[in-house]
């Protein structure tokens, strides 16, 4: 394992207890019935995002998913706007027009969380094509899930990706679930990098829950992509420690085994181990980090619950760019 | 001195895609059979050999896939991408990057994206391609907020309104008729544009309002020309964008005229032509002489014989017949 600047690994730590804080506040004020919607968590996934944001800059691009708080939070989208926008509070990110699934953040690069399962990932290959046809040495980067993989977008834009040797990184978040079905029923391979042979590209499968192992893989397709050399495929192994959603009875898997990989396999635990073990970071410099992520999500909460709903008429705005004449936003 | 040429709707649409690729290096051509070939109906003829293989992409059948990447391309803010739907009728492969990710992206993220994306596609029947080449489908466009939808019918004003839209910031869906590129018109060399949501009054008339598009303007027009020697008087509106709708310029017609038929060449519910019914009847009901009659094809998938075509699509004298009718 290469050396990686302390500077950084403190970047990682906030980065992972940022989530998983943000995400466990979010799931209380769900129960409390603060937040409306679906809530799909992020906790257990923390090192995909880490391990991989690790190596962007601003000015690459990310496309997410359903269960994108946590990429959101790792490009360094605005959390307060965030948390206002999962409120549905005018102050959102996305003017309370998103929600959790719509979260986007274009200032950072993070071209949208997603609801339909595979549906960002030809934006990604787009925004590489951009990068590319304007000569920068940028990247882009699609995360989804397994199921997401068996979807047409993921064959079609990883296709079209190698073909056109774009800078772009698939990265598969193989959580072991397609809501409730788990992955040795969805395909037969043995990890879902195996596709990459398909399509001529590198294909490599990383321990999800170890951050230095995604780091690793992370910054060889990446610098990869900006050297112009292609696209890789990504798979992390994973495990989603809430269910598929908020609410979700979780009758499709047991609960020794969410404990077991609660126990085992929590990738905060083990990067604190780690860099203990190593004295690369010291007991107090972890304890300050939690702090400080602490009050940053207590601030976006309090943000977020002081905020006005949106007015009505805002119903009607911001469908299109460029006004015209005639009647664009129809209503009897 | 403006240049005016009769050139045809194909040869129309190619100016003003090498316009627009000759003024902004961010507009780029992607779609099936669209580099080498020029375009299976010849509208992007000569584009590679202008512009290169890097900004004119041939791309595998993957509609989907490379529709997406467009949006995305859009949304990054880095291109404008043009692409090409080969057929209406394949919109069923791509319709999730079209309604669910490109119509609505701008208004999910509170309004912060442009997605100035334009998908050229080729609608309509009369080639005898039957039924999942000569579809009509604009209205499935139509009903998904968040996407502008232009259907011309001149070669003049394919050019000034291809002009517009890829021009525009939003993604609009340029539908052109398969039995309209081989028609001639005149159209000024020099580029222009026509704004979206003009309707264009084809033909003046104080009797019988006709709202039809695209091939069906030609139609209408054709049936106007022939009751003008009767002394029926029609007045012939091509909305030339479905969305954003000129309701002023429709409506203020069917006033004048108090009668009101939509020839629609697509199936008869939900459809563009239904809308417009509803439009009058809703905000021009007290000019109403007569009821609102349409002309549209029946709820039958398009059929492959040229006998049975012809009887699908609406013909001039179904138009003839359902003028007279309201009158």
């Amino acid at each position: 394992m290469e050396e990686i600047p302390k500077e950084k690994l403190l970047w990682m730590y906030e980065t992972m207890v940022k989530i998983r804080e943000h995400e466990e506040r979010v799931a209380e004020l769900f129960a409390q019935g603060k937040i409306p919607g679906f809530v799909h968590l992020y906790i257990g996934e923390e090192a995909v995002a880490t391990g991989v944001m690790a190596h962007l800059r601003k000015e690459d691009f990310i496309t997410s998913t359903h269960r994108g708080h946590g990429h959101f939070i790792a490009k360094g989208g605005n959390i307060k706007a965030s948390m206002a926008e999962l409120f549905g509070k005018a102050t959102g990110i996305c003017k309370g027009k998103g929600g959790s699934m719509h979260i986007a953040d274009l200032d950072v690069g993070e071209l949208g969380a997603n609801g339909i399962v595979g549906g960002g990932i030809p934006h990604a290959v787009g925004a590489a094509l951009g990068i590319k046809l304007n000569g920068l040495d940028n990247v882009a980067v699609a995360f989804f899930g397994d199921g997401a993989s068996n979807q047409q977008n993921f064959h079609e834009a990883i296709n079209l990706a190698a073909i056109w040797k774009l800078p772009v990184v698939f990265v598969c978040e193989n959580n072991l679930y397609q809501i409730s079905l788990p992955y040795s029923r969805q395909q037969v391979i043995k990890s879902v990098a195996e596709r990459a042979a398909a399509y001529g590209i590198p294909g490599v499968s990383v321990d999800g829950q170890d951050v230095f192992a995604v780091y690793e893989v992370a910054k060889e397709a990446i610098e990869r992509a900006r050297k112009g050399e292609g696209p890789t495929l990504i798979e992390a192994k994973t495990y989603r420690f809430r269910g598929q959603f908020e609410g979700d009875p979780q009758v499709y898997r047991s609960k020794e085994e969410v404990e077991w990989w609660k126990q085992n396999k929590d990738p905060i635990v083990l990067f604190e181990r780690t860099v203990l073990e190593k004295g690369l970071l010291s007991k107090d410099e972890l304890d300050e980090v939690r702090e400080k992520v602490k009050k940053e999500i207590e601030e976006a909460i309090k943000f977020a619950e002081e905020s006005p709903w949106p007015k009505p008429e805002e119903v009607l705005e911001d469908v299109f760019s460029t006004p015209t004449k005639g009647e664009l936003v129809w209503q009897w | 001195m403006a240049v005016v040429r009769e050139i045809t709707f194909a040869e129309a649409l190619n100016e003003a895609l090498d316009y627009e690729m000759s003024k902004d290096p961010k507009v780029v051509v992607m779609g099936e059979d669209v580099g080498r070939y020029g375009g299976i109906f010849g509208v992007t003829k000569g584009l590679i050999e202008k512009y290169g293989e890097e900004r004119v992409r041939d791309t595998p059948i993957a509609e989907s896939g490379f529709i997406g990447t467009g949006v995305g391309a859009a949304a990054s803010g880095l291109l404008r991408p043009v692409v090409e739907l080969m057929f209406i009728d394949f919109l069923g492969v791509a319709y999730d990057q079209i309604y669910n990710q490109a119509a609505k992206m701008r208004y999910m993220f509170g309004g912060k994206a442009k997605i100035p994306v334009v998908i050229r596609t080729v609608s309509g029947a009369g080639a005898s391609a039957a039924a999942q080449h000569s579809q009509s489908l604009h209205a499935l466009f139509i009903h998904v907020p968040g996407l502008k939808v232009v259907y011309p019918s001149t070669p003049y004003d394919a050019k000034g309104l291809l002009i517009s839209s890829i021009e525009d910031d939003d993604p609009v869906i340029f539908i052109e008729h398969k039995m309209l590129y081989g028609i001639k018109g005149p159209v000024p060399e020099e580029p222009y544009s026509i704004p979206l949501g003009e309707a264009d009054v084809k033909k003046e008339g104080k009797d019988v309002t006709v709202v039809a598009t695209a091939l069906m303007v030609h139609r209408a027009l054709e049936v106007a020309n022939k009751l003008e020697e009767e002394g029926i008087s029609v007045e012939v509106i091509d909305p030339r964008s479905l969305v954003p709708l000129d309701e002023e310029t429709i409506l203020n017609s069917i006033k004048k005229t108090g009668r009101l038929v939509v020839v629609d060449e697509a199936y008869p519910r939900c459809s563009f032509a239904t809308d417009i019914a509803a439009l009058a009847v809703n905000k021009a009901f007290d000019s109403l002489k007569a009821p609102v009659k349409l002309v549209t094809a029946p709820a039958t998938p398009v059929p492959f014989s040229p006998a049975l075509e012809k009887e699908w699509m609406p013909s001039t004298e179904k138009i003839e017949k359902t003028i007279r009718d309201v009158l």
